[in-house]
Parts: C-alpha cells; structure tokens; sequence
C-alpha cells in the first residue's frame, strides 16, 4: 500500500533522528564506521517504522518478520533504529562498543534480543536467511525474511553459493537488499573488485533483481511492495545509496567507510572538530537553518 | 580385566568381530532421531552416499537438504535453521567442515549459539587412498578451541548412533567426527553413553600405565593392552569419546592410579585429545605422559591399516610405544 504523504514525513523524520543519534553514537565510541550507516538510515526507518511486523516488547514474537544484517559493521544505524522504535532506552545507545555493553562493535544475538543473528565477517547473512525462509516455509509460515548487505561484501564467495541455493530453492519469502554505495574499505568497488553487473548476476542465478533509489523511502517501501508480490523467486533490491547521506562534506567519500567521526580525513575539519561540525551540519539541514535546532 | 559394566561385544578379540565405519551410525542415529523430533535436518554437500545422509534421505526426503558443494553455505544455512527452531546437522567430510568452514562455525554456530550438529565425515589418516588432502588431522583441534562446542569422536558405529541422538536432544552447537573405514564394534546396544563421560574398558589391580583414547583408535588401545597384559605389562584403558567436556574425575583417576598416562588419537598430537589431557594433568596431577597419534605431518595414500601401522597407530604399534615406555 502506497504510503501517505503524511507517512513519508514521518519517516524522514525518523531517518533524520536516526543520523543524529549515529553520529552521537560514533562520537562517543570514537571508534565504527561512519558512511554505511549514514546512507542506510532512510531504509532502516523504512524497516523498523513502516515495512517489519514486529514488536518491540516481545522481540522473541513469532510472527515477526525477520531482517538479518549481513554487513555487521553498519550495525549502529540498525542499533539507532532499534533504540527509537523502542526495543531498548535511547540512552543505551551511548554504550556502543564500550566494554560490558550489549551494543557490541558488530552485532551479539545472545547479548541484545531482537538482532536475529551475529554478524560482522562479511557473506554469511544471506546463507542465514535463506535457511529462516526455507525453515519458515516448511511450516508453513508467511513471515518474510528480509536480509540486507554490503556491496562490497558481494566480492565474499559464500554469498554466490547463497545466492545459487535460494535460487534454486525458489525462496519468494526472501527479500535481500544490497547497499549499493560504491566503496569498501580499500577504495570504490568498481576499483577493488568489479561487481557490475549486479542485476544480470543476480538474474542469471534465478532471482527477480529490482533497483531504487535507497535514500527515497517512499520509492524504497514501493519496492519492498513490488518484491512480496514475486512468488516464484527470491528478490533482490539494489538500493543505490549515498555513503554518510546528510553529511555533504563526507559522502561518496570511501576514506569515511570506516573511520569514526574525530578519526576521519582532515582535509575539511581537523578530528577534533569533526564530531561537531558533522552533528552541527545535520541539525542545521545542511545549513538551510540558521541555528541547530535542539 | 575388561569393565563388565561396559558390556562390550562377546566376540571382542575374535578375528570375525562385526566391522562398521562410524559413519554407520550417523545414519542410522539420524533416523532415529528425526523420526522422534521432526525438526531434525540433515544437510548434505553433495556426499549424501558417503557420509550416509542418504539414508536419512530416504526416510524424510522433505528433511534432507541438498545444499550441493558450498561447506560455508552449509554451515551459515544451519545456522539459519537453528534460528527457526530446527535441529540442522551439517555432514561432509571433516576435511571441509569444519576445514574449509571453520570461521562459518565460528561465527555463525558457536559465537552465535546456534543448535547445530556439524558432522564431518572421513576424518583421520584412514580415509586410506584419498591422500593427505582428504584426511583431516585437525578438526579435534579447531572445535576444541571454539567456547561453548561441544566434541565427540565416537568409538564404533554403535556408539556413534547413540551420539547421534543424545546431540539432537542436547540444545547447543556440537561435534561429531566420524570415520570411514570399517572398525571393530566393540561396544553393544547395553554400553552405557552420556555425554561428557568416559568408558573404563579395562581396569588392572596395579597398572602400569593408563592408556586414554578416543574414537575408534579405543579399540586398537584395548587389543595393545591385552598383547602387553600376555607379556606381564598390566595397563588400564579408559575410552574417551567426548573430547569437551572432557570427563576429567575419570582422567585423573586413571592416571593417578597408574601414575603415567598414554593418550591415542587418530589426530595431530598438538591440539587435539591429547593436549586436551596433557592440560589437565600439568595442572591436577603431573605425572608422565606420552601421546601417540601423527607427530606433526600430514597424511598420505595407503591402505587404512597400513597407514595406521605406520604411524604407530595399529596394537602393536601403540604396544609398542607403551613398552619403551613404562621402562622409561
């Protein structure tokens, strides 16, 4: 169902809060990556405020959709996302990475209910999430299984033997998302490891392949409709996305992959200045307001 | 004189006691257990023949899941499957799970605390004829280190499906190495096994060494121990399937008894069932140990026997080993 004008603004809302809350996170860290979970808040607000059956009190719940996190080091936008729909206090958020927290650097099942899995070395989600859908099916469940990824990680070998299995095994409940941003650690993805094309892969291996802009919710949440209405294959969303989306001065920049605000490149601000300065550019929608607002 | 708690076979020194490959009872314990729980899986990559999924197969053909040659895929899948309350177990050749999946394991399973039974086949220098390549001397190691797996190398096919079925009931990630040679079934449907608890095989009034083995080798410690016993050397034997958690009261009190401890494994000596006991002795009890399995160095081609033989695995030669030993 197409959502209301009134609904997108309120997810971008939630996609603004995210950011500012990632960036808060990071900076206290002082430590994580940056650009991933800048350009992936409007589809984590997507999932967790509109397209996920779930319930944030009972993250155990049956019923629930299931979104696997393949690319484990983005998971801060994932931790934003679960903190302001309510799976755990704001507050918490600050915990990132420090010791004795359940906010681990890259995701902990056993230590935040709601993470469906533990994540971080790269290809092993979608093999994760294949065998959820295929088990879910066997009992005839109609959850969804949605698992989102890195483009970089694409370069892993595991994930075309995933790829080649929920083909075969015809998986209409599943639903990836690749994060197409273009960079990975070690420069632009076309440079490091050439994907493209990504669609004609994904099609050759027997997945329906659909494209969006990753940074447009409401196009995102049309794409997501588009994809449950494909029974006989497993669908494969390539959400182009901008790295450190809503901060100007840092996207499509892959030094920011893995650096933390106050460790990033100082060819704009100097690292002590570049937690502020990063926070203050989002508060202020890149300088169209005047002042931050609070 | 033999444990008669441990109801072992009547023929146990007969030239014709029955022989089956542990691999044996993977499939008819998986039977088993996936027709009392029916959400037992067995996942296969592409070997359903020879590590005897085929035989689970045949039983629950909607339950046996063909994943075609891809180790990690496997390993992340069961994980997958676990995480929808399923009981995976994940067979292929202990070479590639847990060789060539190891991290898949580490993370996904073990890490993630995933109810999943990782099952490799063909382990040992007896896979025979395959060569260096296919006979995994390390996986005791590599799921030993992993917190929170448990391992098990059972001794014969009997024991290997009673394993089976007591890994399906037990919630948690676990190892089960299995061989592919024929071996002697030593133990009987009566042999008691729990998991975590070793088997006195044979006990001695005043032993003068305590031979500890696990898998199948326990059958070869236990024909040394009778060749020596005929030659006036008196030795205990405690077999061991359960590598971890190792049953250390046991161990201890074996070792204690005949104060010098020898240890057999179809296995690097370095990481495996062996340092397992050398790291608690060092610490309870220091006492002399000596541990017999493949001294650093890979496989090769050969009759299982004979590549047994060489490596001073077959009685004699552990008998052997034990000799020079205990006049050391």
């Amino acid at each position: 169902m197409t959502p209301t004008e009134q609904e997108i603004e309120r997810l971008e809302a939630k996609a603004q809060a995210i950011r500012e809350t990632i960036l808060e996170m990071l900076i206290e860290a002082g430590s994580g990556h940056t650009a991933g979970p800048l350009g992936l808040a409007d589809i984590f607000a997507a999932f967790y405020f509109h397209i996920l059956a779930h319930d944030p009190k009972n993250p155990g719940w049956d019923g629930r959709d299931r979104l696997v996190l393949s690319n484990g080091h983005i998971v801060p936008v994932r931790y934003a996302a679960m903190a302001h729909a309510g799976y755990f206090p704001l507050e918490e958020c600050k915990t990132l990475r420090k010791f004795g927290s359940r906010l681990q650097g890259h995701p902990e099942r056993t230590r935040l209910p709601g993470l469906e899995t533990t994540s971080g070395p790269l290809g092993e989600g979608l093999s994760q999430a294949a065998a959820m859908a295929y088990g879910l099916r066997m009992d005839g469940k109609n959850n969804r299984i949605y698992c989102i990824m890195g483009d970089g990680e694409q370069d892993e070998g595991e994930v075309w033997e995933a790829v080649m299995w929920a083909g075969k095994q015809r998986l209409g409940n599943l639903t990836a998302v690749i994060d197409r941003n273009n960079i990975q650690i070690d420069g632009m993805t076309e440079d490091v490891m050439p994907l493209e094309s990504l669609r004609a892969k994904y099609e050759a291996f027997n997945w329906h392949v659909l494209e969006v802009n990753g940074n447009d919710i409401r196009a995102f949440i049309e794409t997501v409709d588009e994809a449950k209405a494909i029974y006989e294959k497993p669908t494969l969303v390539i959400a182009h996305t901008i790295p450190g989306k809503g901060v100007t001065e840092i996207e499509f920049d892959y030094r920011w992959h893995g650096a933390p605000p106050g460790g990033g490149p100082e060819d704009v601000w100097p690292k002590k200045e570049q937690g502020r300065e990063m926070l203050k550019e989002l508060r202020s929608l890149r300088g169209r307001l005047p002042h931050e607002y609070a | 004189m033999l444990n008669p708690e441990a109801h072992l076979c009547d023929q146990l020194f007969a030239d014709d006691i029955e022989r089956a490959p542990t691999r044996d009872g993977f499939g008819t314990g998986t039977v088993e257990a996936g027709t009392t729980d029916s959400n037992v899986l067995v996942l296969c990559a592409d070997l359903s023949e020879s590590t005897r999924a085929e035989w689970f197969e045949k039983e629950f053909p909607e339950r046996f899941i063909e994943v075609g040659i891809g180790e990690q895929n496997m390993a992340a899948l069961g994980s997958g499957f676990a995480a929808v309350g399923k009981v995976p177990f994940i067979a292929s050749y202990a070479a590639f799970n847990p060789g060539r999946n190891y991290e898949q394991i580490r993370t996904t399973i073990a890490l993630n605390r995933a109810n999943v039974k990782v099952c490799g086949m063909h382990a040992g220098v007896s896979v025979g004829p395959d060569g260096a390549t296919h006979q995994m001397l390390e996986d005791l190691g590599l799921m030993r280190m992993l917190p929170g797996m448990m391992v098990i190398a059972p001794g014969d096919a009997v024991e290997a499906k009673k394993a089976v079925i007591a890994a399906a009931r037990y919630e948690g990630p676990v190892y089960l190495r299995f061989g592919r040679a024929a071996t002697p079934v030593f133990t009987t449907t009566e042999t008691p096994f729990t998991i975590g608890a070793a088997l006195p095989l044979r006990d001695a009034a005043t032993p003068q060494a305590a031979l500890l083995s696990t898998g199948s080798l326990s059958y070869a410690a236990l024909e040394a121990a009778k060749l020596l016993a005929d030659e006036g050397v008196e030795t205990s034997v405690l077999h061991v399937p359960t590598i971890k958690p190792l049953d250390t009261a046991a161990i201890l009190a074996a070792a204690t008894k005949a104060g010098r401890a020898v240890t057999v494994e179809e296995h690097q000596i370095a990481g495996g069932f062996g340092s397992a006991v050398a790291e608690v002795l060092s610490i309870e009890r220091p006492l002399p140990l000596l541990r017999l399995g493949i001294k650093d160095e890979f496989g090769q081609s050969g009759a299982p026997d004979e590549l047994l033989a060489h490596y001073g695995l077959s009685a004699s030669g552990i008998a052997e080993s034990v000799r020079a030993f205990v006049r050391a």
